[in-house]
């Protein structure tokens, strides 16, 4: 649709307010949606993918601040979503496109958040409001249409739920397992777990020839090796990874039996705490798709798209014996030095000898989508670990 | 992996003058690249034959060599300085020819020189077009359908394949010169014809129409280990058809999804690394098809280039310096991003504003050209605006193009909708306030798109901006809620107050009142991820603002700078502004640049400790200074460095309560109004032209009636000689009245005795209000009459005495005195028949300051910045920013000769016949750059004048010899070594007889304005445009008795297509002298280099 037909959705000039729970409040316009709505405030600095930013279920119970001005300019599409529904609990965007242009959209972004009951602000100081988050850290925030009393919207904002602590993958998570099929000559079967899992993940395991069976957050170790797996992936997510015990005790399970592993994001996370390290919550966590991150294995830089409120907390230039082999920390972010991956490998008992490759994770998105395709390469790493193990 | 060790040394090599398609965004990746070399500690050794840049600044190198860069010179410092590698990607196209010329002629291989930055196999690889194109194919990517032709009959063969339209492009040319859309045979064959001979390899591409397609650019980044990062993605508002520098752009990209984003930026990484430009920057332009997205990789540039310099200043990522850093070694995650301090380079700037570039265009000085906007740049400078919408960054990026016309207007009357439709259906200079005006006259979106093709989402968002003036238009009062909404989308006070009716001010105070205000943004490459370490403003009508307060106990100063290059006003007044910046900062102010011009050395975040990047004009000019008064003192702020720009604000400022430091607004006044400056003028007994004004052609008449043609006349209030002309009869004089249509009471046209057969001297001066500094005193080689700008000039002057040194330092005593100058002051004199005439004088920095300051080693502007601030001349010596003693007057008698030569455009511009565009010079200026020549004595000075602006001069081959009666004695002598040299001489029928009869065989050519004879014998234009001849000797005919004029347009002919064909040419006995023996000494082989450092220390040790 480059279509001028839908312009004038934005003649609205409903007020919204928008108000962070130490109080700071921003007064704007509605956008999609009206009513009232409450999340923790981060933001996300990507320029493109707006779409698949909204349908991150990492996003859920989470207000999302694009800092990129022009919000909607390419419409929407049926191809983009990474998840079936728009996860984001609100959307703050500072100047909304009134026509969408783009051959391959559908209906404007405006009409889109208004469909699905997503409340939004619009024509606020987007900047103003992220070095804000960028300095006191990610918070609660209510928008709100109905409300016009700053003071009564932040008491709502106190009353609603904290992100630390939060166990929302089975929140997010698919009802009923499922098969995404390999593409070409199946070579694998992978069983993955949705804890918020996003589209393009399978999507590329299955290019690899890899059958992708996407199991509930629920499933017990039974339910994985139901599908006789030759190896195990964990997805991204919502939620405090600390808050989460029982897929945790799943993934030692499954390294007990050693399986091959591979996880992203809240899937790094559980490796991590598998693996007995802590995790912890930035100040405000990675939301974009510039983040430099080295591969410490190869000492190369991957531009990667990142979307993590927590991380995983393990010592950088060691090695850490676990009970189920080395593990160390594969991936750095440049900008901050956050743990980026880790692998785990054989015990050699050894600080010269590296051991066999057992199961990795990134806290980072390979899948990309949004973002740019630098780290691919790690769905050929796990067909790798795959191969070696089969 | 830290630096290369292997490398202590690197010629850098410049871009040379300024020309269309390339200009001063060189200047500013050389200067950032010289600095980061020098910060590693390697020599480094700069060639440039442009005096007006700061990279040849002698700080900024260890050897600097103003000299041509031509293969030859280029072998010749080579050999001297023998340096370790050669890093030819930061100088644009002419860097990067001389590198190629330098490896394919065996050069580098004999002293061992590295080519670092890009390999001349990436270099080769990115510039062939079917080596090029192979590579696409191999990374997935598609390329226009296309052939490459080296003759016309495989041209012919091409356009029979793929079909009308065609798009031309030659090989290894910059700027896209000699580019162009076929829309039938005629135009093939004019197109094509002309690209064939344009291209160095008698090579084009013909290809495939992909016209009216979206069009994207990559800034892209490698490093030695192979990682890559895209620092900018660039979207073009003008779609495919018109070229990137001639277009709107925008960054960043507006209408991508992310897929197709990475799709390109696969694209980009793949081409980055199969090219093999494996330490430095690029870019990579893409046409999308918007009905299916498909997407062509239309060419790369293997070298940093304009856009990087747009990217760079839109991203806060300095793309030179960080290609610098790379190539010598350094990896991309070793190199601190500058604006954070924290984290590394090695990620992707990301965006939380829109920039906009927009192109300014010169046609009114060439008024027969073709102002269609095609695949070859026509553009002579841009502007960038920056601003947390699309809408608010158009529009002031508009109003920062400093051209009445640029902004949005609705105070004009609606047009006619279908004509206008019509109009904007071809890509032309103002095509976009005619979109506007089409929009009033109440076109649809869908047929704004259908005749523009322009994307719809950029169509909507000029709507926008129409929806919000009619808002302005139609509340009934102008309260905080409209004004708000205006300034949110970009309108300015004037705007708002030609739709309401108001006056500018009334609009201003109204909206300050209302507490209507901008907030200042810090551009910070990670949308406000990370902490700015530097402050790098542009202005919003946004929620907060981030300016930081003063540093302890620290005065400001503000420099205005000089807005878009344009002919007239280019780099070298940015070169003032940012000399100014360098001295206040080390005489301990913090300084901070406004300024809106993408490609200087200004706007530099390094450069100053505070820069706007914001229009300038009187309302952005009075907020930025309100919020640094909030945030801390001021002591001043400096509007005559830039130019005519911040000039024509001083009054203004000065009104408003702004200190402004320097010559004051009165005087700058006085110094422009005639009545006024003559009385000053009259108290030194000092003499100009006759003159008056004329509001009439009667008074016109009788003015040139008493005072005697030639005339020159002109409009009052002009910068670079704007609709200037020398006219020699009644006749010509209505026709000029007639054509001149802004003629008015107020704006009378000025009509001054033209002074023939004089030489005319440029002035630049130091006033401190007692003493005078004399900076240089120019000798022009032309005559007067033509701009001084156009002309070439000698300094120190190579014909005038110590004691006309002496009149000229008396009178410029006297008027710097009596207009009551502190800083700068420029004066033009011409004297004829022993009378020192003052033509103008300009109390501010001028065109001719950083040769002055190149040729004699004194800094004029950084002491003029000191003067402003209160500090005297003699304060100044002692402080070692002025000589001890003496003065450019003074110059030792074995000082050095510096030749500045102008460079003309007239090579890009066509009518719509096809024709070149009349190449007459005169006294508006038309010249877009200079170079330096720069020797022990005049002549070798002059050849290497020549060498860099035109080409080195012939040792062998035709001399064309046309001479004045009163030149005919003197030119003997030095024809007659011609001849003995071996040069054929042709000449003009008078010329040859005085030949003959001094034993000089001479062949008689006919003159231009006799035209072709009865059996089609060429006139001697027509044999130089054939490249028939190799040095042109034209003396100008003087007279002012009827046949004058011929003679004299004559000449100007035979320069012009002198310039056209890149053919030597000499205009003066003195040069022909000179020339001589510059010839001489290229038979001899005995043309030396030598940096200006050595030149420096030498005159120092003289002292």
């Amino acid at each position: 649709m480059s279509g001028f037909e839908a312009r004038s959705a934005r003649t609205s000039t409903t007020g919204a307010l928008l108000v962070l729970e130490d109080g700071r409040t921003f007064h704007g316009e509605a956008y999609g949606a009206e009513g009232e709505t409450f999340g923790e405030a981060v933001f996300n600095t990507g320029m493109t993918g707006y779409q698949e930013t909204l349908t991150d279920p990492s996003y859920h119970r989470q207000v999302v601040v694009m800092t990129a001005p022009h919000i909607g300019n390419t419409g929407v599409n049926d191809e983009d979503p990474e998840s079936k529904r728009i996860w984001v609990a609100g959307y703050v965007v500072r100047e909304p496109a009134r026509v969408p242009s783009n051959w391959r959209s559908r209906r404007s972004l405006d009409d889109e958040l208004k469909a699905q009951g997503v409340v939004g602000i619009s024509g606020i100081d987007t900047r103003a409001l992220t070095r804000h988050l960028r300095e006191r850290g990610a918070m609660r925030v209510g928008i709100s249409t109905l409300e016009t009393d700053p003071a009564k919207l932040l008491e709502k904002v106190k009353a609603s739920a904290e992100m630390s602590g939060a166990n929302l993958s089975e929140a997010v998570s698919t009802a009923e397992a499922y098969v995404v099929p390999a593409q070409g000559e199946k070579r694998f079967t992978v069983a993955a777990l949705d804890l918020g899992i996003k589209d393009m993940t399978p999507q590329r395991m299955s290019e690899r020839g890899i059958e992708v069976h996407v199991l509930p957050a629920t499933a017990s170790i039974d339910d994985v090796l139901a599908v006789r797996p030759d190896g195990l992936f964990f997805s991204n997510g919502p939620g405090d990874p600390a808050a989460t015990t029982g897929q945790v005790e799943l993934l030692r399970q499954a390294l007990e039996r050693d399986l091959p592993y591979f996880g992203i994001c809240f899937g790094n996370q559980l490796f991590g705490r598998a693996l007995g390290f802590g995790t912890y919550k930035l100040k405000y966590g990675h939301r974009g798709i510039n983040q430099p991150v080295m591969d410490l294995t190869t000492r190369k830089v991957e531009v990667t798209a990142h979307n993590h409120g927590f991380a995983v907390d393990a010592p950088i230039d060691a090695p850490t014996e676990t009970p189920y082999g080395t593990a160390t920390v594969s991936h750095v972010c440049l900008n901050d030095d956050v743990v980026e991956g880790l692998e785990l490998r054989v015990s050699t008992g050894s600080t010269t000898e590296v051991g066999k490759l057992k199961a990795f994770s990134v806290q980072y998105h390979p899948e990309a989508a949004a973002g740019p395709h630098d780290a691919a390469y790690l769905f050929d790493r796990f067909t790798t670990l795959l191969e070696e193990n089969a | 992996m830290p630096k290369r060790e292997d490398i202590k040394s690197v010629l850098v090599i410049g871009s040379g003058p300024i020309v269309i398609g390339q200009a001063c965004e060189f200047d500013y990746s050389g200067t950032q690249a010289c600095r980061v070399l020098k910060e590693e500690g390697l020599r480094v050794i700069l060639i440039n034959s442009n005096p007006a840049t700061i990279m040849t600044d002698p700080e900024f190198a260890d050897a600097t060599y103003v000299e041509p860069i031509t293969p030859e010179f280029v072998e010749k410092v080579i050999a001297k300085e023998r340096p370790d590698a050669i890093l030819p990607t930061l100088g644009g196209q002419t860097a990067l020819n001389a590198a190629i010329a330098a490896h394919e002629s065996g050069v580098l291989e004999k002293y061992g020189v590295e080519m670092i930055g890009a390999s001349f196999e990436a270099i080769h690889r990115g510039e062939n077009r079917e080596l090029f194109n192979a590579i696409v194919h191999k990374v997935g990517g598609e390329v226009a359908r296309s052939f490459v032709c080296h003759s016309m009959e495989e041209v012919e063969k091409a356009a029979a394949d793929l079909g009308f339209p065609i798009v031309v492009r030659p090989s290894f040319t910059m700027g896209g010169l000699g580019s162009g859309i076929a829309y039938d045979e005629e135009d093939m064959h004019r197109i094509a014809g002309a690209g064939l001979s344009a291209s160095p390899t008698t090579e084009v591409l013909i290809e495939e129409s992909i016209i009216g397609w979206k069009e994207y650019e990559l800034e892209v980044m490698r490093d030695k280990a192979d990682n890559v990062v895209i620092i900018c993605s660039i979207e073009n508002f003008d779609p495919m058809g018109v070229h990137t520098g001639d277009s709107i752009t925008v960054a960043p990209a507006m209408t991508l999804t992310d897929r197709e984003y990475q799709h390109l930026r696969d694209l980009a990484i793949g081409i980055i690394r199969e090219v093999g430009v494996d330490t430095g920057g690029c870019n990579i332009q893409y046409a999308v098809n918007p009905a299916d997205g498909r997407v062509i990789v239309i060419e790369m540039n293997p070298r940093v280039s304009r856009s990087s310099a747009l990217a760079s200043k839109a991203t806060g990522f300095p793309i030179a310096k960080i290609a610098a850093k790379v190539a010598v070694g350094y990896t991309l995650d070793e190199i601190p991003n500058d604006i954070t301090k924290e984290t590394p380079a090695s990620f992707e700037p990301t965006l939380d504003y829109v920039v906009v570039k927009v192109p300014r265009f010169a046609f009114e000085k060439f008024p027969t050209a073709d102002p269609t906007l095609t695949t070859h740049m026509k553009s002579v400078g841009e502007a960038m605006a920056i601003g947390r919408s699309f809408t608010e960054a158009l529009n002031k990026a508009l109003r920062s193009l400093e051209n009445k016309h640029a902004p949005f207007d609705w105070a004009s009357p609606v047009g006619d909708k279908d004509a206008l439709l019509e109009q904007i259906k071809v890509p032309h200079d103002g095509r976009l306030q005619e979109l506007m005006q089409a929009i009033r006259a109440g076109a649809t979106q869908a047929e704004i798109h259908d005749a523009t093709k322009i994307d719809p989402w950029f169509v909507d968002q000029v709507f926008l901006i129409d929806e919000v003036a009619q808002q302005v238009a139609a509340t009934d009062t102008l309260d905080a809620g409209a004004l708000r909404l205006a300034k949110r989308h970009g309108l300015s006070d004037a705007q708002i107050a030609a739709i309401r009716g108001l006056q500018e001010s009334e609009v201003r105070i109204a909206r300050q009142t209302l507490g209507v205000r901008p907030v200042f943004k810090t551009v910070d490459t990670c949308a406000a991820e990370f902490a700015a370490a530097t402050p790098y403003y542009y202005s919003s009508y946004d929620e907060e603002t981030e300016v930081q307060p003063r540093a302890e106990g620290k005065q400001a100063v503000i420099i205005l700078g000089s807005g878009p290059n344009r002919i007239g006003q280019g780099i070298e007044f940015d070169y003032s502004c940012v000399h100014a910046s360098l001295a206040l900062a080390e005489a301990g102010y913090e300084t901070i640049m406004v300024n809106c011009n993408p490609e200087t050395v200004s706007t530099d975040y390094d450069t100053s400790d505070r820069l706007y990047f914001e229009p300038l004009t009187m309302e952005d000019v009075l907020e930025i200074y309100e919020a640094e008064r909030a945030a801390g003192p001021i002591a001043g702020v400096i509007a005559t460095l830039g130019g005519q720009t911040p000039l024509g604000l001083a009054q203004g400022l000065q009104d408003a309560g702004v200190p402004i430091v320097g010559t004051s607004p009165e005087a700058i006044d006085l110094a422009e109004e005639r009545g006024a400056f003559g009385r000053v003028l009259a108290d030194a007994g000092l003499v100009a032209p006759k003159h008056g004004t004329a509001v009439s052609y009667d008074e016109a008449q009788e003015i040139a009636h008493a005072i005697g043609y030639p005339v020159l006349v002109r409009p009052s209030y002009v910068l670079g000689g704007r609709g200037m002309q020398i006219v020699y009869s009644d006749q010509a004089l209505e026709a000029y009245i007639n054509a001149a249509t802004e003629i008015s009471p107020d704006r009378p046209v000025l009509v001054d005795r033209f002074i023939d057969d004089a030489v005319e001297i440029d002035v630049d001066a130091l006033y401190d209000g007692t003493d005078l500094f004399l900076g240089g005193v120019m000798e022009h080689i032309e005559e007067a009459g033509i701009h001084s700008g156009d002309s070439s000039c000698a300094l120190p002057p190579i014909t005038l005495g110590n004691a006309e040194i002496a009149r000229i330092r008396e009178a410029t005593t006297a008027i710097a005195k009596g207009v009551g100058v502190r800083g700068l002051i420029n004066i033009q004199f011409a004297l004829g028949a022993d009378v020192l005439y003052v033509i103008e004088a300009n109390p501010r920095a001028s065109r001719t300051v950083p040769f002055v300051s190149k040729a004699t080693g004194t800094q004029l502007a950084k002491a003029a910045a000191r003067l402003m601030l209160g500090e005297s001349i003699a304060e100044l010596r002692v402080a070692g920013v002025l000589p001890a003693e003496g003065d450019g007057g003074t110059l030792p008698a074995d000082s050095p000769i510096a030749v500045k030569e102008a460079v003309l455009p007239f090579n890009r511009f066509r009518t719509k016949d096809g024709q070149f565009v009349d190449t007459v010079l005169g006294p508006e200026m038309k010249s877009t750059g200079e170079v330096m020549g720069f020797d022990a004595d005049f002549g070798t000075a002059f050849s290497k004048s020549q060498a860099a602006a035109y080409g080195p001069l012939p040792t062998s081959g035709k001399v064309f010899v046309s001479i004045a009666d009163r030149d005919k004695r003197t030119m003997v002598f030095p024809v007659r070594v011609l001849v003995d040299y071996g040069f054929e001489i042709l000449a003009t029928q008078g010329t040859a007889e005085v030949l003959r009869r001094n034993g000089i065989q001479a062949t008689v050519v006919r003159k231009h304005f006799e035209g072709k004879g009865p059996s089609g014998e060429p006139t001697v234009v027509d044999m130089i445009l054939a490249g028939d001849i190799d040095l042109i000797v034209n003396t100008p005919h003087g007279s002012t008795t009827t046949g004058g004029a011929n003679s004299r347009i004559d000449g100007y002919e035979i320069r012009s297509s002198a310039v056209l064909t890149g053919t030597p040419c000499i205009t003066t006995v003195q040069g022909l002298a000179a020339a001589v023996q510059g010839i001489a000494a290229v038979r001899a082989g005995a043309i030396g280099v030598r940096s200006l450092q050595e030149w420096n220390a030498a005159a120092e040790a003289a002292r």
